[in-house]
């Protein structure tokens, strides 16, 4: 009987990436530098209930540049604040605080970090070129208008991701008609034809709306990065 | 009501005005809530919500009125204003909570609620999502409708909004040492008559002894500073008139004819459409977006016919 030999696990971990902590009022946020180069920089912005990734994704390898990916607030190493009181709009000023840091940059994201992405996008226009929208968790989002939900107490939890931003944040209202205020916005700042790039494969009813906006391309990651690149 | 030549204040002397008779803080979710009452601990509770930019202590006046009548009425500062601890985070969601939060602590009954502005705005959605907590609802000029935009082009409003959306991101970018702007005690009740233009300067003096500190470079308005008026979302003012319709307690809409900045722009032929079955909207002729602060004895009078009435 001959034994089947499976290969030996990689013993050498990921390198630690160079972590710098940004303050958002009463918030550390965690930037992680997972590569250094020369050029404009790539933010990665994660998924909900996710966290940076520890090395340079192979998604995103063929990017030139450095490359930084941000802990949202209440998720990865960033700080979990007490209460809850999460939104979409203080997610960006997260992303933003991290665009201030970095200068000019190119962004994706994940699911969540894929519609936050679109806002830093609209709402730093002349600073971002280019967004790329990613299939991920927490890409639907809540509601497109008001609901019956109702409101719950959690009970704390130590480490992350912080429960009331799994709560809240997968329940925020995103308007179709919201979302594409930040294409136009884009659209008008960039510089860019196409400003927006969507790879998701899933399309809730905000990123279909986005998908279907001029100034909106549909392309693979690898191509909408070689494209914003050559920018 | 204002006073166009107004005089040094002198803190407290407000007329009417009564001091809380317990104040306390309560844990809610790890922020702390600070609670103000009036009247007897063993009487029925009755619940006031107070706006944005405001403070439980604004019911210095009202709040009295309704002790006197044999309540035991209790307000909290939402959290960020007031004496409430000022937060990492703040939502509409969290402010409910913590609403929830004081109201268990006090009773695990029905109790009517009064909610003013914002706070009005906020109890139509708790009462809407949690109705067994409300045996009555209060609302004084809390109904938002539609938001107030001048007549503008599509490019126009996208051209707004981008200045509203940059304007909060760099205020945001600020905040980890921002700080009120001080001066003297007259100085923020002038200040804050620029938003309050009815209210009498002697109030607003009143406001500041009770709703700022004061520190060797003068008095600072305890609000976080992290705060700021306006701001941008999905969220639409008319999705919340939607939830009135529906509402299974007894209600009481109080409005003022005229409109001011801290108002919703609301007018009566907004509401009536949408008031539940038995309910009720009365309009106030010459009053004023604070209801309760220019008509406080009007106001609470009809508020202890309401809840008297429909017990």
């Amino acid at each position: 009987m001959s034994a089947t030999r499976t290969p030996a696990a990689d013993p050498t971990p990921p390198p630690t990436p160079r972590v710098t902590f940004l303050v958002h009022n009463r918030v550390r946020l965690a930037l992680h530098h997972l590569r250094d180069g020369e050029g404009r920089s790539l933010l990665l912005l994660h998924g909900l209930g996710d966290r940076s990734p520890a090395r340079v994704p192979d998604w995103a390898s063929g990017w030139p540049g450095p490359v930084h990916a941000l802990d949202f607030t209440g998720h990865g190493a960033s700080t979990l604040p007490a209460g809850g009181g999460y939104s979409a709009e203080l997610l960006l000023a997260d992303a933003d605080a991290a665009l201030a840091e970095l200068g000019e940059v190119t962004v994706l994201g994940r699911g969540l970090g894929a519609y936050i992405a679109l806002q830093l996008a609209g709402a730093r226009a002349a600073h971002v070129k280019g967004a790329v929208l990613c299939d991920g968790p927490g890409l639907a989002g809540g509601a497109i208008g008001p609901t019956s939900q109702s409101f719950v107490t959690l009970p704390p939890r130590s480490g992350p991701p912080d429960p009331y931003a799994l709560l809240e944040l997968s329940r925020d209202l995103r308007p179709p008609d919201y979302a594409t205020l930040f294409v136009r916005l884009a659209l008008d700042g960039s510089g860019l034809d196409e400003p927006i790039s969507v790879a998701a494969v899933v399309r809730p009813p905000w990123l279909a709306a986005v998908a279907d906006e001029v100034g909106v391309t549909t392309a693979t990651i690898a191509d909408a990065l070689a494209a914003y690149a050559a920018v | 009501m204002a006073d166009p030549d107004p005089s040094p204040a002198t803190p407290g002397a407000y007329p009417g005005v009564v001091e809380p008779e317990r104040e306390y803080r309560i844990d809610a979710g790890g922020v702390q809530i600070a609670v103000h009452e009036w009247g007897s601990e063993s009487a029925d509770p009755l619940f006031c919500v107070h706006g944005g930019f405001d403070f439980a202590r604004t019911y210095d006046v009202f709040a009295p009125k309704l002790a006197e009548a044999g309540w035991r009425v209790i307000a909290w500062d939402q959290r960020g204003h007031g004496d409430s601890e000022h937060a990492a985070l703040y939502s509409w969601d969290g402010d409910l909570r913590d609403a929830m939060a004081v109201m268990d602590s006090v009773t695990d009954r029905p109790a009517p609620v009064i909610g003013h502005s914002k706070g009005g705005s906020l109890m139509i959605q708790l009462a809407d999502a949690q109705p067994f907590r409300f045996s009555h609802l209060v609302n004084l000029d809390g109904i938002p409708y539609k938001r107030r935009i001048p007549d503008a082009s599509e490019h126009e409003r996208t051209r707004m909004a981008a200045s509203e959306i940059t304007g909060w991101l760099d205020h945001r970018r600020r905040t980890a040492t921002a700080e009120r702007k001080p001066g003297t005690l007259e100085e923020l009740a002038r200040r804050r008559g620029r938003m309050n233009p009815r209210l009498s300067f002697e109030w607003l003096c009143h406001l500041v002894s009770v709703g700022a500190f004061e520190r060797e470079d003068g008095w600072r308005w305890k609000i976080d500073p992290s705060m700021r008026f306006g701001g941008f979302g999905p969220w639409r003012p008319e999705w919340t008139i939607t939830r009135l319709p529906g509402l299974p307690m007894p209600f009481l809409g109080i409005l003022g004819r005229e409109q001011e900045e801290m108002g919703w722009g609301t007018l009566p032929h907004h509401v009536y459409p949408y008031l539940p079955p038995g309910g009720r909207c009365e309009v106030l002729d010459d009053v004023g977006h604070f209801v309760h602060i220019e008509q406080p004895d009007l106001v609470a009078g009809m508020v202890l016919e309401f809840l008297a009435a429909r017990s």
